[in-house]
């Protein structure tokens, strides 16, 4: 295969991209922007203190998706491509899709106890994101089980591509059956009316500063797992020569 | 492709009508956990009578992990694997065969299972139309997605505690549609249940899908 755009993609398994020091501090003040507009957003009438989880749970679903998006994105190209980069992208960003599900899933039982009055409801979209979380600690799971190479990288992109099939599932579950949970909020014919614009802002922003924070990690994560790949086949080599100095009875 | 998949699914058949490990262990499984139902769910108060849509579909779905387990188990000694990339077969064949293979032991199970809610549950069985129906669409998404994971998994160490992980929640929407679809047969409206029987036929067409163009890869390079 001729070298292509994609090969040379600034992601140097060996040394921190180039972007990941902006992003990070990008992400950092964007993150602390967030936090700081979603404290001082007011008391809202209904919901007292807890409206201010606007500012970040409908950001954190929002990055649950993006990472499933990614990993998925990642996995065809790997799938066409066959770069190793791709294959790490693509556990990267399941990972962080997880860990992005599981604090949607703890904001929102957070949310649901004074405004529902239980933390957790049987309802679509809560039990579909549950489901989410199901797939991807099973994706991390499938991989933490194969052996390094072309097979677990081929068999989690399939797996991270019928993941995807999820999340239609999950981002519709609202308007497909009745449920207990709000639709989106911006999906609404009026936002305005919805919320204010001050909480609208906040989590647009939040929207922005989770995406940075994602994109950091998985290349962070990216970076780790290539870093673990050389450290294994370095044992593998040290073991090699161990091996066959015991068979000869020569030490190197 | 059609031949082939007929030649593994006769040779998968084969291996189970001499093992008699359907018979003699998976079977008995199934019957077992019918009757673990009725230990935790009060028999008297008619619950199970009620529930008995979802607990069938719950025994299928916990019978069907064996049944896939099983299926790629023969492919796991004497390197059968290796002879089978090596066989020349085409790989949508041998998807299909191995799913088709366990679609009709889990058919099979899930007769005798219906017979066994009918006589423990005291559940009244109509609409069979309906009840026919749901099976055979359910048993070939079980026996697709199932085998679109075992092949996965197939070849690990861990592939016993794995599987379930990977396998359940995708067979959640099986479970939720056969059963929500079975409740409609039994109570005597199966119109209700022609939404579901769509939702079966998606889940169905997705992992056949899946299955005829990714099991080649998965097989080769796995």
């Amino acid at each position: 295969m001729t070298a292509s755009v994609t090969d040379r993609i600034p992601l140097d398994p060996l040394r921190p991209s180039r972007w990941s020091a902006p992003l990070g501090w990008a992400s950092l003040v964007l993150v602390g922007a967030t936090v700081g507009l979603g404290l001082a957003l007011p008391r809202s009438k209904e919901q007292a203190e807890y409206s201010r989880l606007i500012a970040i749970h409908p950001p954190a679903a929002w990055a649950s998706y993006f990472g499933v998006g990614l990993a998925a994105a990642c996995s065809v190209l790997y799938l066409v491509r066959r770069n190793p980069t791709f294959d790490r992208a693509n556990a990267a960003s399941a990972e962080v899709a997880a860990v992005f599900t599981a604090i949607t899933l703890a904001t929102g039982s957070i949310w649901g106890r004074p405004t529902w009055g239980v933390w957790w409801q049987w309802d679509p979209r809560l039990t579909t994101e549950a489901l989410l979380m199901a797939f991807l600690l099973g994706a991390v799971a499938l991989r933490r089980a194969l052996a390094p190479g072309r097979g677990r990288a081929v068999i989690s992109a399939v797996f991270s591509l019928t993941t995807l099939g999820l999340l239609p599932i999950v981002h519709f579950s609202v308007t497909w059956w009745r449920s207990l949970h709000q639709v989106g909020t911006l999906a609404a014919p009026a936002p305005a009316e919805n919320a204010d614009g001050s909480f609208i802002f906040a989590m647009l922003l939040g929207f922005v500063a989770f995406t940075l924070v994602s994109v950091w990690l998985v290349l962070w994560r990216s970076r780790l797992e290539a870093l673990e790949e050389g450290a294994e086949d370095e044992l593998l080599a040290v073991a090699l020569v161990d091996r066959r100095a015991e068979a000869t009875g020569v030490r190197s | 492709m059609w031949g082939d998949a007929a030649l593994v699914a006769g040779k998968d058949l084969r291996i189970e009508m001499r093992s008699k490990v359907g018979v003699n262990q998976v079977v008995p499984f199934a019957f077992v956990v019918l009757v673990l139902f009725a230990f935790a769910l009060d028999p008297d108060r008619g619950v199970l009578d009620r529930a008995a849509p979802g607990l069938f579909w719950v025994a299928v779905l916990l019978t069907s992990l064996l049944a896939i387990q099983r299926s790629f188990a023969l492919e796991a000694v004497d390197g059968s694997r290796d002879g089978l990339r090596l066989s020349g077969l085409d790989p949508a064949g041998i998807f299909l065969g191995k799913a088709l293979a366990v679609a009709v032991q889990l058919l099979v199970l899930e007769a005798l299972l219906l017979l066994g809610v009918a006589f423990l549950y005291g559940t009244a069985l109509r609409g069979f139309g309906v009840l026919v129906l749901t099976c055979v669409l359910a048993t070939a998404g079980l026996a697709g997605a199932g085998t679109v994971y075992g092949v996965m998994a197939a070849g690990l160490r861990v592939r016993e505690t794995l599987l379930p992980l990977l396998v359940l929640p995708v067979l959640a929407p099986v479970l939720l549609a056969a059963t929500r679809a079975f409740e409609a047969a039994l109570a005597g409206t199966p119109r209700a249940a022609t939404g579901w029987l769509g939702l079966l036929g998606c889940f169905v067409a997705l992992y056949t899908f899946v299955g005829v163009f990714g099991f080649g890869t998965l097989l080769e390079e796995a």
